[in-house]
């Protein structure tokens, strides 16, 4: 029977949503044992109780140092090399924390990794996308310990209500200094976070303007949705980088996307190829957003989210 | 202070890919073929660094074919002062290329090893940590700022959460995002002079380097498809349809 070890990433008190997609995967591993394990400064208390209530859960290992108060891939890389000896697997969440960490992991465990498993076959055996999503190819990895990054987007969070322990961990091992955390820069926003919002709605191009947005954010805010936008709408500065979807940004899943003002590139459509059902208004009935979208409203944004808005 | 450049070649990222209809792979016999697009602006970031002073000499890598020098000329055309060709014919994954580029930067000793954060083929976005932890130094990676000061580096990094900025000691690894920078186009007489840049050659027993094993590609497959639903003719309709799904 195997034991699995997942990295979580958590801030502000919170788990990241991450982990509990990252959680549905490895169980379909059937492992004996699967634990949990989170690095701080301070122990992390709130994010090891959300952790540990999570359904499969065995144990939630909590590493406090204060080199791990900012998760840094370069720091916390030779913590999670020394724990993988226990494991056969080791897997991480495929946000910006798990893609920059586990590939460290894996190099320092010296074994190769796999990126955005987004299906189990069976134990060394899994299906990820490659070309952005155009192809999707089933990989085997060879004997040893297996590394890997879980693709949030293609699994549903695991339920709560379970009662793991929570375990304080201490690995004693020299960490670099090389690499020091100056700050974040985050786009401080009350609307649900876009990878994990059940609804978002995305603007594009079509808004024109930074001002225009506004009615993107204001329907989003009707809907209790997440908001997104196109590469486009980011490159021409109407919004953070951090809102892009797409191939070059976020990956999501929402039940309910709503693209507006959107073409629909393929590297936009790259990035919301699982989700539920998409909602496409453009005022070009010949957009390409309408080939995959479920339901299709061609007409002047400007003019018909007012009327939803006004509809809900 | 030298920058290692890491380069690889791809299918081009205009080309729409096909699968094969044998599950063995995408097509690429007569496709057009580039380099990444992270890894020009990976190039075009170490020529700045060069043109700011930073910098005294910009070295172009690749590991592949014969093929993949044109990959080594475009970096050279685009200013790159000399190149290496690792000559490899055979599939290689990250973990083996970083291997690799360690080796090199044992060779070579960059004050920085710059590189794309992935490769649109594969997608994986591992060789930049891999090396970074191979050769036990910093990783920055999804860079969309570079600054140099002195023995460190201030990167800007793009997270999902927004902007993170760390500081880093050199030598450093560093992954290039696509808001670093627009990498320049080449002009027809820097065509013709890359053709006169030095390029050297090592095969992996040159370097001392043995791969690990592969992970293994049993079987490539067209993506399921999303077929398009239907139009709706007003927003009644459309409002009405999201409430019967429970969507709203």
């Amino acid at each position: 029977m195997s034991r699995l070890l997942i990295v979580a990433e958590h801030g502000a008190g919170n788990l990241n949503a991450s982990v509990a997609k990252t959680l549905a995967c490895a169980l379909e591993l059937k492992p004996a044992e699967l634990d949990v394990v989170l690095f701080s400064a301070d122990g992390a208390e709130a994010a090891c109780q959300q952790a540990a209530a999570l359904t499969g859960v065995s144990r939630v290992l909590s590493v406090a140092r204060p080199e791990n108060g900012a998760p840094m891939g370069a720091v916390l890389a030779p913590q999670v090399a020394a724990m993988a000896a226990d494991y056969d697997y080791v897997f991480g969440p495929s946000t910006t924390f798990g893609k920059d960490l586990m590939p460290s992991v894996a190099a320092l465990a010296g074994v190769p990794m796999v990126t955005d498993i987004m299906g189990v076959e069976d134990g060394r055996t899994f299906v990820r996308p490659t070309y952005a999503g155009n192809a999707v190819d089933k990989v085997r990895v060879p004997d040893g310990l297996v590394v890997a990054t879980v693709r949030a987007a293609s699994y549903k969070a695991v339920g709560g209500g379970g009662s793991a322990p929570v375990e304080a961990l201490e690995l004693d091992i020299e960490l670099p200094t090389h690499s020091r955390f100056v700050e974040i820069r985050a786009g401080s926003s009350d609307r649900p976070d876009l990878q994990s919002a059940t609804k978002v709605v995305s603007g594009g191009r079509g808004l024109g303007s930074a001002e225009n947005f506004q009615v993107i954010y204001s329907l989003a805010d009707k809907l209790g949705a997440g908001v997104g936008a196109s590469r486009a709408a980011v490159d021409s500065g109407f919004v953070p980088n951090e809102m892009q979807v797409g191939q070059t940004g976020k990956i999501i899943a929402p039940d309910l996307y709503i693209a507006v003002g959107i073409s629909g590139a393929i590297q936009h459509l790259a990035g919301i190829k699982d989700a539920g059902t998409i909602v496409a208004i453009n005022k070009d009935p010949e957009a390409p957003i309408f080939e995959v979208a479920d339901i299709g409203l061609v007409g002047d944004l400007f003019k018909l989210l007012p009327e939803i808005e006004a509809a809900l | 202070m030298k920058v290692l450049v890491c380069v690889k070649r791809v299918v081009d990222y205009n080309v729409r890919i096909r699968v094969k209809p044998d599950g063995g792979g995408v097509v690429t016999d007569g496709v057009k073929m580039a380099m990444n697009p992270f890894d020009e602006i990976a190039v075009e970031e170490a020529l700045r660094m060069r043109e700011a002073g930073h910098v005294s000499e910009v070295v172009a890598v690749t590991i592949g074919d014969k093929k993949s020098q044109e990959q080594l000329r475009t970096a050279l055309a685009m200013g790159a002062d000399r190149a290496i060709w690792v000559e490899h014919e055979e599939a290689i994954q990250p973990l083996g290329v970083a291997r690799v580029l360690k080796a090199l930067a044992e060779r070579e000793q960059p004050g920085l090893v710059l590189l794309g954060k992935q490769a649109i083929d594969d997608d994986c976005g591992q060789t930049a940590q891999m090396l970074a932890a191979l050769w036990q130094r910093p990783q920055a990676t999804y860079a969309s700022e570079v600054v140099i000061s002195g023995e460190t580096v201030r990167v800007t990094r793009e997270v999902d959460a927004g902007l993170e900025v760390i500081d880093v000691d050199l030598p450093a690894v560093i992954s290039t995002d696509l808001r670093l920078n627009e990498p320049r186009y080449v002009k027809l007489p820097d065509i013709m002079k890359a053709k006169r840049k030095p390029m050297d050659s090592y095969t992996l027993p040159d370097l001392g380097v043995e791969l690990p094993p592969l992970v293994e590609r049993l079987e490539t497959t067209p993506p399921p498809a999303r077929t398009g639903g239907f139009k709706v003719e007003s927003v009644e309709e459309l409002v009405a349809t999201l409430k019967e799904k429970g969507l709203v």
